[in-house]
């Protein structure tokens, strides 16, 4: 028998949102939905209104520039386990890059205009939330920097 | 029969290039047979030779060959000096200088009944294929076996054929992650360090070799030790200017060791204290 | 006043004495080298008789200063170590180590064959003594012998001469190899230069050394002569003016990341003339080169110095770029990590770097300032 998994039963186990009270799990799946996307899909392109972020559950996102009379270039690869999506915190709440399946992707999305609302009567259900996001971005600015250092590069 | 350092330490043994196969724009295999027969080139994964190329000079490689094959003595190398510049332009049939093997191994014996992660970088492929092998053809005495392999772009991917070959066994994990890619690249783009964040592997009992650039072996430490992997379980692979290989010279000196005998293996716990002050 | 009592051990020589002694080392077929004055120094060359030492010269040391002055009394040793080193005569500053000529296919090397010299150094201090063991830790009793080296070595004998007035800048006593010597020679001398009658004190310390000396026109040495020796060496003792922190090695590795090291910059010339008078100091690099035609190509091995920037290069770039991390490299492989690489310090206490320095840089009071800075914190 095939049991459907609720999103709060999901959301509770993805690394993300580890150690957070029941209740304020139940507030966030209130705002999360399944959403899937077939390889070649976007989840989000660049200028596009950023109203959701992401976790992923299954397959690979790439983040990436379109790049005029080249293929796109590829930031990053994300999987499961992974983040991603915070320019809806930021103005002008616009996708920075393109986010494209590179497989079949399944996500949960987090609705940003839910969230703020739940934000603005309950800041402690803000602070969780931002505790959260703030070493997924300190841990992508590190890897960016890591690979501004060029490190395979052939001595010049 | 083996062949080893002569008596006279210094004293280059001329091996004929059978074979040359290029790697990457800027990277090649030589095949390389002693000239006056000697059998098979014993040595053990890690260790490295000195290449001489006459008048122009010498410099260390690391072998890349299968240890337990009685074939030629392999080396991979990337063309960034004179020297290694100079290999690059020979050809199978000419003729180089070896002076061998030197400087310490992979502790595989004292990673037996562990999972063993093998970090590695760039070119750094060519100094783990040894223990790979090995690894592989003592597979029963280890536990998981992971291979993670960070490049600078897809078309810097080393050894791809045999990486593919690799990933594709059971007994084995390989991930490898590029550090920038177009769209035709269908694998990872991030950090070599990411991998190990995710891999499965059991931190409090794996031994980690790591091997690439010594600033993304900085890296790869701090996420191995983030994942719990002790200090003495992990082994890096050190690179400093080497003239003799056999300690007369001293420009390899790291601290209170010298490289091309004290390493260049070495137990990170050993250079621990020396690995992240400036200009050591 | 009591009779004086001959030993069996200590004789005495005189002046014609000792050039007996240079005669039969010739005799033997060896080079004896020993001080001479040259260039307004004392420093190593042939000797092949007395009347070559440098009689009645005198140095004055001081942190970058040199001079000389001619002294009344005649004495053949009352100066001090000079630029030159005993390792010149046994790990040549130039060598080519072999040759090598293209074939059909192919090359051949010749290993260099020239013969081993017999040589007798004449005048070996402790501190050089101390420097001889220490190089033949690091050439000759590790994994790998350096063949020149082990066979000069074997080939030389030292006699060596007990230090009874320390030069300007040395501080053995803190390093714990003189100023007498303990070990490590064949015949070992102290010199006494007296008004009437000017003697050196002989022992020998190895067969080699009891054979030489039992062919030599020599008397017992009296109580007094071996007292008026001692009282030298004591004297000498306390006369060395600097010394070394005894926990030197501890404090260099607790101070790597030390501010020291830029003020030493600031002053440190990366001249390299430290690491070419230091009588330890080992570092080499060799150079491959090749005759017009290409057919014939050799091996050179050159002294080098950690003071140059190519000393450290790997592809793409240097490893020490700074001058503060260059002499950081020089005092602690010096001073601590020789512990850990041959179990002993590679510092003498002879002081010669503190002479020859340009610019007077001061290795005890380096070490003493990076001490006295990281001791605050």
């Amino acid at each position: 028998m095939v049991r459907i998994e609720g999103l709060e039963r999901i959301l509770r186990e993805h690394p993300f949102f580890e150690g957070l009270s029941a209740d304020y799990q139940d507030l966030f799946a209130g705002c999360a939905a399944n959403e899937r996307f077939e390889a070649g899909g976007f989840v989000g392109r660049e200028g596009e209104p950023a109203n959701k972020f992401y976790l992923v559950r299954h397959g690979i996102v790439a983040l990436e520039y379109a790049v005029p009379a080249r293929p796109p270039l590829v930031l990053e690869t994300l999987e499961e386990g992974d983040v991603f999506g915070w320019s809806w915190m930021v103005p002008p709440h616009t996708w920075a890059f393109d986010v494209r399946a590179m497989t079949l992707v399944r996500l949960i999305s987090l609705d940003a205009e839910c969230l703020r609302g739940k934000f603005e009567s309950d800041h402690r259900l803000g602070y969780e939330l931002f505790r959260r996001f703030v070493p997924v971005v300190a841990k992508r600015l590190a890897a960016a920097r890591m690979r501004l250092l060029d490190m395979y590069d052939s001595p010049k | 029969m083996s062949v080893t350092a002569a008596a006279d330490p210094m004293l280059p043994e001329p091996f004929g290039i059978l074979r040359k196969r290029r790697e990457l724009s800027d990277t090649f295999t030589l095949e390389l047979s002693p000239l006056h027969g000697g059998g098979t080139f014993a040595f053990r994964p890690g260790q490295f030779n000195m290449l001489y190329v006459f008048g122009v000079g010498e410099i260390p490689i690391s072998i890349s060959g299968d240890p337990e094959d009685d074939g030629p003595l392999v080396h991979t190398i990337r063309a960034v000096g004179t020297v290694s510049g100079a290999l690059r332009d020979m050809e199978a049939g000419d003729v180089i200088g070896v002076r061998g093997p030197f400087g310490s191994a992979w502790p595989v014996e004292e990673a037996e009944g562990r999972d063993v992660v093998l970090v590695t970088g760039g070119v750094g492929l060519a100094p783990m294929r040894p223990v790979i092998h090995h690894l592989l053809a003592h597979r029963q005495r280890y536990g998981k076996l992971l291979i993670l392999y960070g490049a600078r772009t897809p078309e810097d991917v080393l050894f791809r054929k045999q990486l593919e070959q690799w990933r594709s066994r059971f007994d084995m994990f390989v991930d490898v992650t590029v550090d920038r890619a177009t769209g035709k690249w269908r694998g990872r783009v991030g950090v070599v360090t990411k991998l190990i964040a995710r891999a499965g592997f059991d931190p409090h009992d794996a031994a980690a070799f790591v091997c690439g650039p010594e600033v993304m072996m900085r890296f790869s430490v701090q996420a191995l030790n983030e994942r719990g992997v002790a200090d003495e379980r992990i082994h890096l692979s050190m690179e400093r200017n080497m003239k003799c290989a056999v300690g007369f010279c001293g420009h390899c000196q790291f601290g209170g060791q010298f490289v091309c005998k004290d390493g260049p293996v070495f137990r990170f716990d050993a250079i621990r204290d020396i690995f992240s002050v400036w200009e050591v | 006043m009591s009779r004086p009592v001959a030993t069996a051990d200590v004789r005495t020589i005189d002046r014609e004495g000792l050039d007996a002694l240079i005669r039969a080392l010739g005799a033997q077929g060896r080079r004896v080298i020993g001080p001479v004055l040259r260039d307004g120094a004392i420093v190593t060359g042939p000797v092949t008789s007395v009347d070559d030492l440098p009689a009645g010269v005198v140095d004055h040391q001081e942190a970058g200063g040199y001079h000389l002055e001619g002294q009344g009394n005649g004495a053949l040793f009352h100066h001090g170590v000079g630029p030159h080193t005993w390792k010149r005569y046994l790990y040549p500053p130039v060598r080519t180590l072999w040759t090598a000529r293209r074939v059909r296919r192919g090359f051949e090397t010749t290993p260099n064959a020239e013969p081993t010299p017999r040589q007798a150094f004449l005048g070996v201090r402790g501190c050089d003594l101390a420097a001889l063991s220490a190089l033949d830790r690091v050439l000759r009793d590790g994994p790998y012998a350096d063949p020149c080296y082990a066979a000069c070595r074997a080939e030389a004998l030292v006699i060596a001469v007990n230090c009874t007035r320390p030069g300007g800048t040395c501080f053995c006593v803190s390093m714990g190899g003189g100023p007498k010597v303990a070990a490590g020679y064949d015949l070992a001398l102290t010199e006494l230069p007296g008004e009437d009658r000017h003697v050196l004190l002989v022992e020998a310390g190895s067969e080699a050394g009891a054979a030489l000396l039992a062919g030599l026109p020599s008397e017992p040495a009296d109580r007094a002569a071996l007292a008026a020796a001692e009282a030298r060496l004591a004297e000498a003792v306390d006369s060395m003016g600097r010394d070394m922190i005894p926990d030197v090695a501890q404090v260099l590795r607790d101070g790597l990341t030390s501010g020291h090291w830029d003020d030493v910059a600031r002053r440190c010339l990366s001249c390299a003339n430290c690491t070419l008078v230091c009588p330890t100091c080992f570092c080499s690099t060799v150079e491959d080169v090749t005759d017009l035609t290409g057919g014939e190509a050799r091996r050179e091995r050159r002294w080098d110095s950690c003071f140059t920037l190519d000393f450290s290069y790997i592809h793409g770039g240097h490893i020490r770029r700074g001058g503060d991390s260059r002499y950081r490299q020089w005092i602690t492989h010096k001073l601590a990590h020789w512990h850990d690489q041959f179990g002993t310090s590679g510092c003498t206490g002879c002081g010669r770097c503190i002479t020859w320095c340009p610019v007077g840089i001061d290795i005890t009071e380096e070490a003493k300032a990076i001490k006295n800075r990281e001791g605050r914190t």
